[in-house]
């Protein structure tokens, strides 16, 4: 049971929600860019949340399944397809042996989550599937996949056995079904081209001078082509600190805004390194990382502020549509 | 010895999933003290939505799931943290237990084809190779903490005499357990990266290794002390490393 690719794409990777607990170690967490569209993902095909699923960026694979599968797609819209035929995203899909999955146009967003009923057969690494292409440790020999790998998969999970008895729709060729039932998008973070997103002040926000404090809310940022997994540059406005000043590095973190010395802000991503040393101006709130994952380099960002209260009722509310979501699933299951 | 004042602490969020405890604001022995007694007491007593702490020079950083920590949204997960941190602080100032150092001695050929700078670090500061070799293995350094890649210690402890600032262009790949000098910090390459520093030797040990249960061979806190070995002591060593 495998997943033969045929194409690699831009970069397409083996990622779980990231590796805990050795960043102390200078081990970065690393994991999906958007963990919502993982977790959603992983919970359509019946997985528990963390399980290590694929990465698509921008031009996706051409991936040929072995055998009969289970699968969902959440996250951007790279027009999927299956034998040629179009694919709908965020729902669970039974897709039969020797099909081939293939990918267009990139219509909206920035990343692709495949995820697969029972997970890959892949050893984890310091207790994660995620790949770390720096360290060159986890998923697929810690590299991205290229043509001609094959994923070695587990098999359909009993509660993706308990989805598949779901009112669902077969394709008019036969190539696949897909569930009739599908999450309520309205639970979806607010997925958007050149979105606005809610960030709290930096640790450092008060260095800076009056004016930069005031353009970091106001003023529109373009992400650079030079942005990744590690970090997205912004271009704008210079953003200044009042006098100079040389910080001691201490820890950072995914979604914080920092300022190199020329001006222009870097938000830091899944593949940040551990510690930093740069002025912080904001922070971008976790709920809202998701949407930030899935913008384009070209396309800009506008921060607005939001108080830390916010951030975490936010954060809190994103986490019971989740649960709410499994919940659902889960009684699926005892149906 | 100088009893370590836990008082003296900040808190600041570091976004809505992260708190950083600072004792400190420069990079001395005494607050790395008082990040060492606090780290260990965290990891002596694991809260219920801990994800991992992360020391640094004058810092712990406690990251957590405000989820867990909220009991679901049933309480205000930073101010409730805030409160168990300042507890814990307290607890940990009473208890000033501070773990033992441990010393760990990294063989190092220096000079050669390992260490292509060393000449260069000697004639800046108007010695002789083997003094700068001499002083370079006589200081005990302090691992202040590990970030910027997996495994990378940043050290204090330095010999004034030798300090030597970072090369104008910087090399596209250095060899893992190359041992190099910036400015005034020594530090040892864990994996082949990019980097700057001036080289003037090379460890047979393995910094990061994956599959061990700690893959940094370092720890923020440990005692370093380097031993001077010849090429033929390194090959030997290497291939020891190489079959475990």
């Amino acid at each position: 049971m495998s997943l033969e690719i045929l194409k690699p794409g831009l970069l397409t990777t083996v990622q779980d929600r990231g590796r805990y607990g050795y960043q102390r170690e200078g081990i970065m967490v690393g994991g999906a860019m958007d963990t919502f569209a993982l977790r959603v993902a992983n919970l359509l095909v019946g997985n528990a949340q963390n399980q290590a699923s694929l990465e698509i960026t921008l031009a996706g694979p051409t991936i040929r399944f072995s055998q009969d599968h289970l699968i969902a797609l959440t996250g951007a819209d790279l027009s999927p397809t299956l034998d040629g035929e179009p694919l709908k995203q965020w729902r669970t899909l039974y897709v039969k042996e020797g099909s081939t999955l293939a990918f267009g146009e990139p219509k909206s967003g920035c990343r692709t989550y495949l995820a697969v009923s029972g997970g890959f057969a892949i050893p984890a690494v310091m207790g994660s599937y995620s790949t770390s292409l720096r360290a060159g440790i986890g998923g697929l020999e810690g590299r991205a996949l290229k043509a001609g790998d094959r994923i070695p998969c587990t098999g359909i999970t009993p509660t993706g056995i308990a989805l598949l008895r779901e009112p669902a729709t077969t394709f008019s060729n036969g190539t696949y079904t897909y569930t009739n039932w599908t999450p309520d998008p309205q639970l979806y973070p607010n997925y958007h081209p050149n979105p606005t997103l809610r960030a709290i002040r930096g640790a450092e926000y008060e260095l800076f001078s009056e004016s930069s404090k005031a353009l970091i809310w106001s003023e529109r940022f373009q992400v650079s082509p030079q942005s990744d997994r590690m970090g997205y540059r912004l271009q704008g406005v210079t953003i200044s600190l009042a006098e100079h000043s040389d910080l001691i590095s201490s820890a950072v973190t995914f979604g914080t805004v920092q300022v190199p010395p020329e001006g222009q802000p870097i938000v830091l991503m899944a593949d940040h390194q551990t510690t930093g040393g740069y002025p912080r101006i904001a922070q971008v709130i976790s709920a809202d990382l998701p949407i930030l994952a899935q913008v384009v380099p070209g396309q800009t960002i506008d921060l607005v502020e939001v108080t830390l209260e916010e951030a975490q009722q936010l954060y809190v509310r994103q986490e019971q549509h989740i649960a709410q979501l499994e919940r659902a699933i889960q009684l699926k299951n005892h149906l | 010895m100088k009893q370590e004042d836990m008082r003296l602490f900040q808190l600041y969020p570091l976004g809505d999933a992260a708190i950083t405890v600072q004792f400190g604001d420069s990079i001395d022995s005494d607050t790395h003290n008082k990040v060492r007694i606090f780290s260990a007491y965290l990891d002596r007593h694991p809260f219920p939505g801990l994800v991992e702490q992360v020391p640094a020079f004058t810092t712990v950083t406690v990251y957590y799931d405000p989820w867990v920590v909220s009991e679901k949204g049933l309480y205000n997960p930073y101010a409730r943290l805030t409160e168990q941190l300042q507890r814990m602080l307290q607890l940990a100032r009473e208890s000033r237990k501070k773990p033992k150092p441990r010393v760990v001695e990294i063989p190092v050929c220096y000079g050669g084809h390992f260490g292509p700078d060393l000449e260069y670090v000697a004639r800046r500061n108007k010695l002789k190779p083997q003094e700068v070799i001499a002083c370079h293995a006589r200081s005990k350094y302090l691992v202040y903490m590990i970030g910027f890649a997996p495994g990378f210690p940043y050290m204090g402890g330095l010999s004034k005499k030798i300090a030597t600032p970072r090369k104008d262009t910087p090399r596209p790949h250095i060899p893992a357990g190359s041992v190099g000098i910036g400015g005034n910090q020594t530090g040892i390459y864990p994996i082949e990266t990019p980097g700057g520093w001036q080289l003037i030797g090379r460890t047979p040990l393995t910094l990061f290794d994956p599959n061990r249960a700690h893959p940094s061979l370092l720890q923020a806190g440990d005692q370093v002390r380097f031993v001077p070995i010849s090429e033929e002591e390194f090959q030997q060593r290497k291939e020891l490393e190489d079959e475990s």
